[in-house]
């Protein structure tokens, strides 16, 4: 019994010890970056403001924000469209079929989705195969303009992001107690108004888990932007990588990524909100 | 006995049923008449669920028909049909309150909202959960939930409740409450219910009629008492309570329909309706409270069957034994006990001739 304790102790002790040295404490270092002055010399010079946190709200920055988060929702919004139906149907597919179709969703990751984005630049260039397609199919006459565009962002987001939205709602979905469905047949509801008001309302979880899967890593992922999207399509991520490597401003890449942390711990706090509430706890009890 | 001139609400006509080629139900045709309660009764695998699915319009036939008051409703999906289940689980929707279980049938019918507002009312006092409305099934104890289940089903006036195992998930005395309570329900909103379930002594408890299936066939259609008293076959005598069964031949014919059967080398009178001649084969059947036992000197010799009591089971109302017959089966017997003899017991080893109440025995030809 001392025993299994005392390496009960031991591991949870080396547990807290690396997340203090790896997690905590640089994130505390960037927090306390955020509020210290650039420094040419010495990258940080220990004179405390707010000016990082205030400039964020200069128009500059400010419509790179919002483009941002513009271009992740509709890339997450896409993705739901998408995903739904798609853990839907595999969802109510036979359970021999299921596994098969789910390792096909996660076969993509085995390559790095660097590498991905540049298959979307093959595909979707002046002279790619998306261009030629259409050509020979005579839908246009001139090649389209795809690369360097929202649509392009968007596209790649949506590609490499679809299976953190998928998987979630199959799990949700494939959770359903099935005698719910046919309870709610029974009393004489239509397949549609099931889906509406059974299926849907008990995925919510699983829809809201999926939308933060797909709108978090969605506004950091700079070199998306950086490869397809060009100069004028950045994202959160990108503004904080070209301040900590480009520009060399680390307070203000700091203010920039403790803002995100806020805005993503905003949503996941929802995301909780919400599993509660769906975790039947009602008011009168 | 089922009474002819009552109108069959649902009837199976030769419905046949298989999954993966093992017949589930084969064969089945029945009648269930308005305003009954009906069981089906039988082991897990029978086909049972199977076929109050088919009544709900949950799982489709492969060959048979079902009618719902005379009308073919074979085809009619299950959102069509003037039928409710109340599931096994309760299937309530978790992020619904009671209110809102309840008032979905009704919401689907589209009715007027005040309407629904009084009937699902009036449902949640007669199964005493107004006060409990607003609440989410998971705050609600299992007794609770299942009478939110019934009252979802019953606000919908449909002609037939079905109802799957709906109370083996409850404990002994809730089971026992709630036996009564369906009952009375069942009086009070005068619908047919049929009620699937394992449970022998629920099946004897609450039914009109019971239907006994096994492997996807009935096996027998009576009220309780038919099935208790005069089982069809082997399988009902088993399957229902205790039963001593001992392997006879019939020696002679007495008189018109009293027969002299051997068993063991012992001769029994015994009265059947049946017709039979000396050497047929025979099973006699005798509920444990149907046999009485004499206590004998151990070397004294018997005509009758003897042995020893090799197990004495105090019950309360009854005293059990369990003998051992000299011809090496066992035989329980269920003695109530005698207000006159207040020390009234047996003790182990003790040597024992059996006999039993004449013509209580029931006689199935060996087949």
């Amino acid at each position: 019994m001392i025993n299994s304790s005392a390496f009960k102790r031991l591991s949870i002790g080396l547990l807290v010890v690396w997340l203090s040295v790896f997690v905590l404490v640089p994130n505390l270092m960037i927090i306390a970056t955020s509020f210290l002055t650039r420094d040419d010399a010495n990258l940080i010079a220990m004179i405390f403001t707010f000016d990082n946190y205030t400039r964020l709200f200069d128009p500059l920055y400010f419509k790179v924000l919002t483009h941002s988060v513009y271009m992740a929702s509709l890339a997450t919004l896409f993705c739901l469209l998408i995903g739904y139906p798609f853990a839907y149907i595999v969802a109510k597919l036979p359970s021999k079929v299921r596994p098969i179709l789910l390792f096909m969703i996660i076969i993509p990751f085995w390559t790095n989705s660097l590498i991905r984005t540049y298959g979307i630049k093959i595909l979707l260039a002046k002279s790619g195969l998306l261009n030629d397609f259409l050509l020979w199919l005579h839908v246009i006459d001139k090649p389209l303009k795809l690369m360097y565009t929202e649509f392009a962002v968007i596209f790649a987001l949506v590609y490499i992001l679809l299976p953190f939205m998928i998987l979630p709602l199959f799990s949700s979905i494939e959770k359903i107690d099935r005698s719910l469905i046919e309870a709610a047949t029974d009393l004489g509801a239509s397949k549609f108004i099931t889906f509406l008001r059974v299926e849907l309302p008990l995925t919510l979880p699983g829809i809201v888990a999926g939308l933060l899967l797909v709108f978090l890593p969605a506004m950091g992922m700079f070199y998306i932007s950086d490869l397809v999207g060009g100069a004028k399509n950045l994202l959160i991520g990108n503004i904080i990588k070209t301040q900590f490597l480009n520009i060399r401003d680390w307070p203000f890449g700091s203010a920039a990524s403790v803002t995100l942390t806020v805005f993503m711990a905003g949503l996941l706090f929802f995301y909780y909100k919400v599993g509660k509430s769906i975790k039947n706890r009602g008011h009168n009890a | 006995m089922l009474n002819k001139n009552q109108n069959s609400i649902i009837r199976l006509a030769n419905a046949k049923k298989s999954f993966d080629n093992k017949i589930i139900i084969n064969d089945l045709t029945l009648d269930i008449y308005d305003g009954e309660f009906v069981t089906i009764l039988g082991p897990s695998g029978c086909g049972k669920t199977t076929a109050l699915r088919v009544l709900a319009g949950l799982e489709t036939l492969d060959s048979g028909d079902v009618y719902l008051s005379g009308k073919c409703i074979t085809h009619v999906p299950a959102e069509k049909r003037n039928t409710n289940t109340v599931f096994q689980g309760y299937a309530l929707f978790p992020h619904m309150t009671v209110f809102e279980n309840i008032a979905f049938g009704l919401r689907m019918q589209k009715l007027p909202a005040a309407e629904i507002k009084t009937r699902v009312e009036d449902i949640l006092q007669i199964v005493k959960l107004t006060d409990f409305r607003d609440r989410k099934p998971a705050q609600l104890s299992g007794g609770q939930q299942q009478r939110v289940a019934i009252a979802r089903a019953v606000v919908n006036r449909p002609k037939v409740l079905l109802l799957d195992e709906s109370l083996s998930a409850l404990d002994y005395k809730l089971r026992k409450e709630m036996q009564n309570e369906l009952k009375m329900l069942q009086r009070k909103l005068n619908i047919t219910f049929i009620f699937v379930t394992h449970d022998q002594e629920e099946a004897l408890t609450m039914s009109d009629r019971i239907i006994v299936m096994n492997n996807g066939n009935i096996e027998q259609i009576g009220t309780p008492r038919e099935i208790y008293e005069t089982p069809n076959n082997l399988f009902v005598a088993k399957f229902i309570g205790e039963i001593n069964i001992f392997p006879a031949t019939i020696e002679s014919c007495i008189s018109g329909n009293q027969y002299m059967a051997n068993i063991h080398g012992c001769h029994y009178p015994i009265a059947t309706e049946q017709t039979l001649v000396a050497g047929d084969a025979i099973n006699i059947l005798l509920r444990p409270e149907d046999l009485r036992i004499k206590e004998i000197d151990a070397k004294a010799t018997s005509e009758q069957l003897v042995g020893h009591i090799i197990e004495r089971n105090y019950k309360g109302m009854t005293l059990d034994s369990v003998i051992h017959l000299d011809s090496g089966e066992r035989v329980q017997i269920s003695e109530f006990f005698d207000e006159d003899d207040p020390d009234f017991d047996h003790s182990l080893g003790q040597k024992v001739a059996i006999t039993w109440v004449e013509s209580w025995e029931v006689i199935l030809k060996d087949d």
